[in-house]
């Protein structure tokens, strides 16, 4: 990885999107720009759209109403962009054989590949279970080998869909030191938790879904400080969102 | 990563192997030298052609492949142009064979007798009759177990002639004591004797059998129980594809003295399991010349009425 | 092969009769999964990644053939190939290929229904993430394929499995010439008509041996996969 320029599929615009899954509507209205910079931290209650959101920003869901754009353009390979799911699923193969396709499948010279596997085994502390099968990882480990497929696509926006849901502290804490580093070399982090010190160790900015619509966004300080809506007091202050 | 470099050899590995499998099975190719013959399963099951073979083989240099099926079954096979020659025991079915034009000309090789089996308790007390008719009349008015081959083979249609002999319709008269099984006279001779059943078979299969449990001979010798074999070749001029030069070969070895004598000799125990009567006339004067062809040793060959 | 042997002794003595039965058996059914598996493994992956009218009653009806019945699957061979059948100029009736030919037949749709159950299983599984690394309908179908190789591998020992075990299809086609198209099955039929019980006796235990070894290995390729991929 190495430091970028600003990449082409940035700025990620929704405008008045709304998509819905078996006839419910998961996202409603979504207005919003996803722009080079500090991480986007989406926060809400489960169920509230924040995965439909990050998968539509991926590329993954097309919108039932309403344009969703990349630099412009309604239609981005996601060649440049890579996602990192809730529940990771491994292939059936070692974990470094995972990284290996990812990178394969990313278009990665084969002489390159090797090299590159190694590097990214080290950014998220694998390198010792390089040749386990990557089914008998252990969550944490399983969720850091994603993360790695996903740095193996050399992306210039990251999704992460609850990166450290089932986490303890220290892996955690491993995810965490590594989003930072990643977002420090100008990828475009953007992600969903629902845990509110996360949000505050790693936002720039955060934006709090309710029900599939978009209560309050904005700079994490201020938001976090003094929340203008309602729904956003009521959350920060640890209260449920029904 | 060693997987995406390496994995592209094991399929190799599998295709390699796979193609040698079937090269093998290509080998197993039939030679020139071949002809299919349909026949039955008593000359099967009486283990003549496991005899006889080798013999054809190493006095014409043709190699036989038999299929045994009953015989209208191998009739059939005949006229749909998948056998070379049949070799059955069913006259009034051969005559008619030749007679559609499916085969040319029959000649009639060996001839053995059927004997009418029965459990040693002989339930109908048939035991040592002389009429086939009416110990076959006994055996439907008591109901008495009976099986049937049921398929259309000599062996049947040689039952059902006799039932019809003995005044039986057995169509109608049938009931659950007669039992149509479908199968070869091996298989018969089997479940009539795990049934403890009455059931007819030709002599030489059963001599072969080596299950017969309880069962024994309980009627024979009735003239009407004579039973010839004939063998055909299937018409060239209807089945483009019949071998008929090595097919007439082998019809003329099996009624050559060669051939008759090969035949005569084959026994078990000393006993001829099939006497060669190619030569017609020898048949109609002498029937059944020295009938000492019992499972045990008999103490008198039965008298010939 | 001398009549009267027991089953032992033949096979102690490397009885060559017995041995020609043997091979002839593994070949015939070998080579009908080997061109079953090449039939059945890509059909199986096209039904599970494709979406297409009827595809539910093509799946149903796949599933449907796996209990063909050989003697039908044998009939149906018999008059394709029968000189008064359609294919019958290619003189294949009676020989070892028609043998091979109706076993594949019948192991095709056991190796393309579970081909399909499996890959289209570890299908629904990769979905996701074969969308976000952005992988191309070849290189899915191909590692679908090689992740699923050991049971794929399950599902080719249960048609070689099938076929080595059918007596009905081979003796119809075949016509259990001696020396030419007899098999294990087709003798242990022959001889058990024919009432030489220890004999058939003797094969059926050799063919048993070939069953549970074939059981083995199945169990040996599942412990495989989940030791070398979880």
């Amino acid at each position: 990885m190495s430091t970028r320029a600003p990449a082409t599929d940035l700025p990620i615009r929704f405008s008045e999107v709304a998509i819905l899954a078996g006839g419910v509507t998961v996202l409603d209205c979504i207005s919003i720009t996803f722009s080079a910079g500090a991480p986007t931290v989406l926060i809400g209650p489960n169920g509230s759209g924040k995965t439909t959101l990050l998968r539509a920003a991926m590329g993954l869901i097309r919108p039932a109403r309403g344009r969703i754009t990349w630099d412009g353009s309604e239609v981005s390979p996601p060649t440049r962009r890579a996602i990192m799911f809730q529940r990771p699923v491994m292939l059936r193969r070692s974990a470094a054989a995972n990284i290996g396709y990812a990178l394969a499948a990313a278009g990665a010279p084969r002489a390159e590949r090797a090299k590159r596997t190694a590097g990214l085994l080290s950014l998220v502390g694998l390198q010792a279970l390089a040749g386990r099968p990557a089914r008998q990882l252990s969550g944490g480990e399983q969720q850091r080998l994603s993360l790695a497929r996903a740095l193996a696509r050399d992306p210039a926006v990251l999704f992460l869909d609850e990166p450290t849901a089932s986490l303890d502290p220290a892996a955690t804490k491993a995810i965490e030191d590594i989003v930072r580093a990643v977002s420090t070399r100008g990828i475009k982090v953007v992600m969903a938790t629902h845990d509110l010190g996360e949000a505050k160790r790693l936002a720039g900015e955060i934006v709090l879904l309710h029900r599939g619509r978009i209560i309050e966004s904005g700079p994490a300080h201020s938001l976090f400080a003094a929340p203008t809506t309602d729904e956003a007091k009521k959350f920060i202050a640890g209260e449920l969102l029904v | 990563m060693k997987h995406s470099m390496n994995s592209g050899r094991i399929p190799i590995a599998a295709v390699a192997l796979g193609v040698m499998v079937l090269i093998a099975a290509a080998c197993m190719a039939p030679e020139d030298k071949s002809i299919v013959v349909a026949s039955t399963t008593s000359t099967q099951d009486s283990g003549l052609f496991d005899y006889l073979l080798p013999i054809v083989k190493r006095r014409t240099g043709i190699t036989v492949k038999v299929i045994a099926q009953g015989s209208g079954q191998a009739l059939d096979t005949g006229r749909r142009g998948d056998a070379d020659v049949v070799f059955v025991h069913a006259k009034s079915e051969e005559l008619k064979f030749v007679a559609e034009g499916e085969g040319l000309k029959r000649y009639p090789v060996m001839y053995n007798d059927f004997v009418l089996l029965g459990p040693k308790s002989d339930p109908a007390g048939i035991a040592g009759m002389k009429d086939i008719s009416r110990a076959l009349q006994i055996i439907k008015d008591k109901r008495a177990s009976f099986i049937s081959r049921g398929d259309r083979s000599g062996t049947h249609i040689a039952e059902l002639n006799l039932w019809k002999d003995s005044a039986v319709d057995i169509e109608t008269d049938k009931g659950p004591w007669y039992k149509s099984i479908g199968q070869g006279m091996g298989a018969a001779l089997n479940t009539a004797s795990a049934s403890n059943a009455y059931v007819l078979s030709d002599r030489s299969t059963w001599i072969h059998f080596k299950n017969p449990g309880e069962l024994r001979i309980l009627v024979e010798g009735d003239r009407r129980m004579f039973n010839q074999y004939g063998v055909i070749l299937v018409n060239p001029d209807k089945h483009p594809n019949v071998k008929k030069v090595l097919g007439q070969k082998f019809i003329d070895y099996l009624i050559s003295p060669a051939g008759q004598e090969d035949i005569a000799n084959y026994k078990i125990d000393g006993q001829a399991l099939f006497h060669p009567n190619a030569n017609e006339a020898a048949s109609t004067r002498e029937l059944f010349p020295s009938l000492n062809l019992t499972r045990a040793p008999a103490p008198v060959p039965p008298a010939w009425n | 092969m001398p009549e009267n042997a027991s089953a032992l002794h033949l096979v102690l003595t490397g009885d060559p009769t017995l041995f020609a039965i043997v091979r002839l058996s593994l070949i015939v059914s070998l080579s009908a999964t080997f061109i079953a598996a090449l039939i059945g493994v890509p059909l199986g992956a096209l039904i599970a990644l494709t979406r297409f009218r009827g595809r539910e009653p093509v799946i149903v009806m796949l599933n449907a053939l796996m209990g063909l019945p050989p003697v039908v699957a044998g009939l149906a061979v018999y008059l394709m190939l029968s000189r008064s059948g359609p294919l019958g100029s290619w003189g294949l009736l009676f020989t070892p290929l028609a043998m091979v030919i109706a076993q594949t037949v019948l192991v095709t749709p056991i190796i393309a229904a579970l081909a399909r159950q499996t890959i289209e299983d570890l299908w629904l599984e990769y979905r996701e993430e074969f969308a976000a690394m952005g992988v191309g309908p070849l290189r899915r179908v191909r590692t679908l394929i090689w992740d699923a190789r050991f049971s794929l591998l399950t599902a080719l020992l249960a048609g070689f499995g099938r076929a080595a075990a059918e007596v009905g299809a081979i003796i119809i086609v075949g016509g259990n010439i001696l020396g030419f198209t007899r098999t294990m099955t087709t003798t242990i039929a022959l001889e058990t008509s024919k009432g030489n019980l220890p004999l058939a006796i003797g094969l059926g235990i050799v063919l048993m041996f070939i069953v549970m070894l074939i059981s083995t290995l199945a169990w040996g390729a599942r412990r495989a996969g989940e030791r070398f991929s979880g």
